[in-house]
């Protein structure tokens, strides 16, 4: 690896690689994404390497081991270019075949091919299948073309070419004002503009100036940052590289949660590669800007997602947030300027700067450009990655790209925005998608996490559920946040206990306006986001538990018992053998009862049963 | 980076200050980098030994009430000694809507412990952590680094026979 001294060197070192690909070879993109690697990929890689040696076929087949595909649903996942072949759910027994049938004779494995739900047609071709043709994938598109270990296939695929350009024919100013008039908005859940945030801090006055990537993503359900770090680390530092010179500032961190080791490791790989090509260090691409960046790792806590946090902890302190009367841009880490934004918020830069910022404005809504990854997660039958235009409807997203709800069973909600968002039930299905529109029906759009529920979910819980993370998260500060979670959870408690009581309902509005007013930081100040829209949204359920004592969707133990129907049960005997307490009676082919006594309401034979003769009561 | 020895509880007499002066020298002396300091140390033996904490106070030149109130703050850190092998079960939005309650009870059944405790002979430590990035895989729980996903009871329960019995 020789360092490129110039603008000019990146080209044809570019083109050399360019011209060294042969479009026509087949090339098999594996993904090895965190998601793939807990369902085994790393065996099909073996495999496959083996197979491949074994054949002879080494010089003619290129295996590229990529980040995350986005279709985790049916991980591992196999792609085999230039056809565009998609193999769902490899298994390593499958290697030889796929090596003997497509590979060497050109044909498909029938069996192994994509079957959709909908149309139940086999579908052999990635762009043909719904999940992905539904989506619009700018950013995230590029994770299965690239092995995130080797710059090369960053470059190759204009890669850096930004960078190129802004540091030699874009002024700082002129960079600042493209982002801004891109429309750009912070994609970490703040929704800042982006261009309006590095010009404060480019004007603040004190030296030196940091820049800084919010790699914590603490919302339980989004991992969006996590498979764009580990897939494409170099988009991530390239816009860091932009920013940091459009600011005016030589230093930055990449502040990454402790719980992401694979990411941790390939943007490690990527800065010492890049420090190697001279993208980064002193004298980048012989231009005379100097830049350099740091890997910091978070030491589990999601409150440290918070900006003020986050610096603290990055100096190694406590990580407690201050209140920002004073923003971070003028005093952030050690009290100095300080730009902080989002993982995906920096990967969007260097396609704002290649394509300029009236291509970027012309996608999304007025007021929310560009698009967005949401992970889909949940009750949903193509969980996984998702990339779309701002202001795609939700039921675009859950139903076109997440195929409906598992099992077929019904919707009941969608949860947006993490702890701070709140729940979307069926008839805002309609909704848009962006900053606005979620907010004004109370939910939030946040870092992209999309958590769908359905009949099954009880919605007391839900709010039970991110009140008792918060209260653990809560840094403990300030009173009303660490107070007010603290009672507002335990009215829930007793409310899932079966032990509400008449005026819980006003209490517990009165007290998520306190913390929502006065917490010092966004994590009290949301915190109540999620009881007040399932109380706006799911009153009924609230009702039910207090005055009925009853839990509909069979969540809150004691609140409902399981009964087996006599008409629809056919005896097929599966709930009695699965049952752990032998509470279960009955003769093949006939109606089984279940004894109440000694049921422990654990589901099992609730999920088994194929023919819906058990019931919540 | 973190020592790629098995991770072992510290025993008295073998206090390795060259081990902790090691850390300190790859993280620069800075009190800045204290969280990874603690980390590295945590990579080593499964927990923060109090002689550890003494230890690197001292070296830093800072109050052993900073490095407690860091260690107590954030979740990584363990001031008392952890299994071998430490189950994270993810109660993540994603992971909790898929039913991961039931999966961590199941290995608070078999193992006898609760949430945050070591079994007596040091072998497992459970743990829930919020979201370990594997939404569409959920439940999943991790073993040290590695990740299982789409659980069911059963599963879980052979999956922790199966790594009692490796010893």
């Amino acid at each position: 690896m020789s360092r490129l001294e110039s603008q000019k060197d990146l080209k044809s070192h570019r083109e050399q690689l360019q011209k060294q690909r042969d479009p026509n070879q087949p090339l098999i993109s594996l993904c090895a994404g965190s998601g793939c690697g807990a369902y085994g990929t790393e065996e099909v890689r073996d495999a496959l390497e083996s197979e491949i040696s074994q054949n002879g076929l080494k010089k003619k087949v290129e295996v590229k081991v990529t980040g995350c595909h986005g279709f985790c649903e049916k991980g591992p996942i196999m792609v085999i270019h230039p056809e565009g072949t998609f193999y769902p759910q490899v298994k390593a027994e499958d290697i030889p075949e796929i090596v003997s049938e497509t590979l060497v004779n050109k044909q498909l494995v029938e069996r192994l091919l994509y079957k959709d739900p909908v149309s139940k047609k086999k579908l052999s071709k990635e762009e043909e299948i719904p999940f992905y043709s539904h989506q619009y994938r700018l950013i995230f598109g590029n994770n299965g073309l690239i092995d995130p270990t080797n710059i090369d296939d960053y470059i190759a695929m204009d890669g850096y070419s930004a960078l190129a350009a802004a540091l030699f024919n874009i002024s700082p100013e002129e960079i600042i004002d493209t982002i801004k008039k891109s429309g750009l908005r912070g994609r970490g859940g703040g929704g800042f503009p982006t261009g309006v945030k590095w010009d404060s801090c480019r004007k603040a006055h004190e030296e030196p100036k940091y820049v800084m990537c919010n790699a914590d993503e603490g919302d339980p359900g989004a991992y969006m940052d996590r498979s764009l770090l580990e897939g494409n680390p170099h988009s991530v530092l390239e816009g860091m590289i932009i920013g940091a010179y459009a600011i005016g500032s030589n230093e930055g961190f990449i502040y990454v949660r402790n719980e992401y080791p694979l990411a941790v490791k390939n943007i490690d790989i990527a800065i010492k590669q890049a420090e190697d090509y001279g993208l980064l260090g002193k004298n980048i691409l012989g231009s005379g800007f100097d830049f350099k960046i740091k890997i910091s790792r978070g030491g589990g806590a999601f409150v440290c997602g918070e900006s003020s946090a986050l610096m603290r902890s990055l100096a190694g302190k406590v990580g407690r947030p201050r209140a920002k009367y004073i923003h971070t841009v003028e005093k952030g880490y050690r009290d100095l300027p300080s730009t902080l934004n989002n993982v995906e918020t920096w990967a969007n830069v260097p396609l704002i700067i290649n394509r300029g910022a009236d291509f970027y404005a012309s996608i999304g809504t007025e007021k929310s450009k560009g698009t967005k990854i949401f992970s889909l997660v949940g009750k949903v039958k193509n969980t996984g990655l998702v990339e779309v235009p701002m202001g795609t409807s939700l039921r675009t997203i859950i139903y076109d790209i997440g195929g409906g709800i598992l099992k077929n069973k019904k919707f009941k909600a969608v949860q947006t925005g993490g702890p701070s968002g709140g729940c979307v039930p069926e008839q805002l299905l309609d909704l848009p998608v962006d900053f606005e529109k979620l907010t004004q029906a109370g939910a939030m759009m946040g870092s992209g996490g999309m958590i769908v529920m359905d009949q099954d979910n009880c919605m007391v819980d839900v709010a039970r559920y991110f009140l008792e993370f918060l209260q653990e998260e809560s840094c403990g500060q300030c009173v009303p946040c660490r107070e007010g979670i603290t009672r507002l959870l335990e009215i829930l408690t007793n409310i899932c206990a079966g032990e509400g009581k008449d005026g819980d309902i006003e209490l517990l509005e009165e007290l998520a306006n306190t913390v929502h007013n006065l917490s010092l930081c966004a994590l009290g100040g949301t915190a109540a986001n999620p009881v007040l829209t399932t109380l706006l949204y799911f009153r009924e359920e609230y009702l039910d538990h207090i005055y009925d004592k009853k839990c509909r969707a069979g969540v809150c133990k004691g609140l409902f018992y399981y009964e087996i129907e006599e008409e629809k049960c056919n005896g097929c005997h599966v709930c009695f053998r699965k049952c752990p307490q032998e509470a279960i009676s009955g003769e093949k082919k006939e109606l089984h009862t279940i004894d109440q006594e000694k049921c422990i309401h654990c589901t099992i034979c609730y999920e088994s049963c194929k023919f819906d003769a058990i019931v919540i009561k | 980076m973190a020592a790629t020895e098995k991770a072992r509880p510290l025993r008295e007499d073998s206090f390795d200050s060259e081990f902790l002066d090691n850390v300190l020298q790859q993280n620069e002396y800075d009190t800045e980098n204290v969280i990874m300091i603690l980390q590295d140390i945590t990579a080593r033996y499964n927990y923060l030994p109090q002689e550890a904490l003494t230890y690197v106070a001292e070296r830093l030149n800072i109050p052993i009430s900073h490095l407690y109130s860091v260690t107590t703050f954030y979740k990584t850190f363990s001031l008392t000694p952890r299994g071998k092998y430490i189950i994270n079960v993810c109660t993540g939005t994603a992971c909790h809507v898929r039913g991961a309650e039931k999966i961590k009870e199941t290995i608070e059944q078999d193992l006898d412990i609760h949430d945050g405790e070591t079994t007596e002979d040091l072998m497992f430590t459970l743990d829930t952590v919020r979201c370990l990035g594997c939404c569409a895989l959920g439940p999943v729980i991790t073993v040290n680094e590695k990740s299982h996903g789409g659980l069911d009871r059963k599963q879980t329960s052979d999956l922790i026979e199966q790594y009692g019995k490796e010893g």
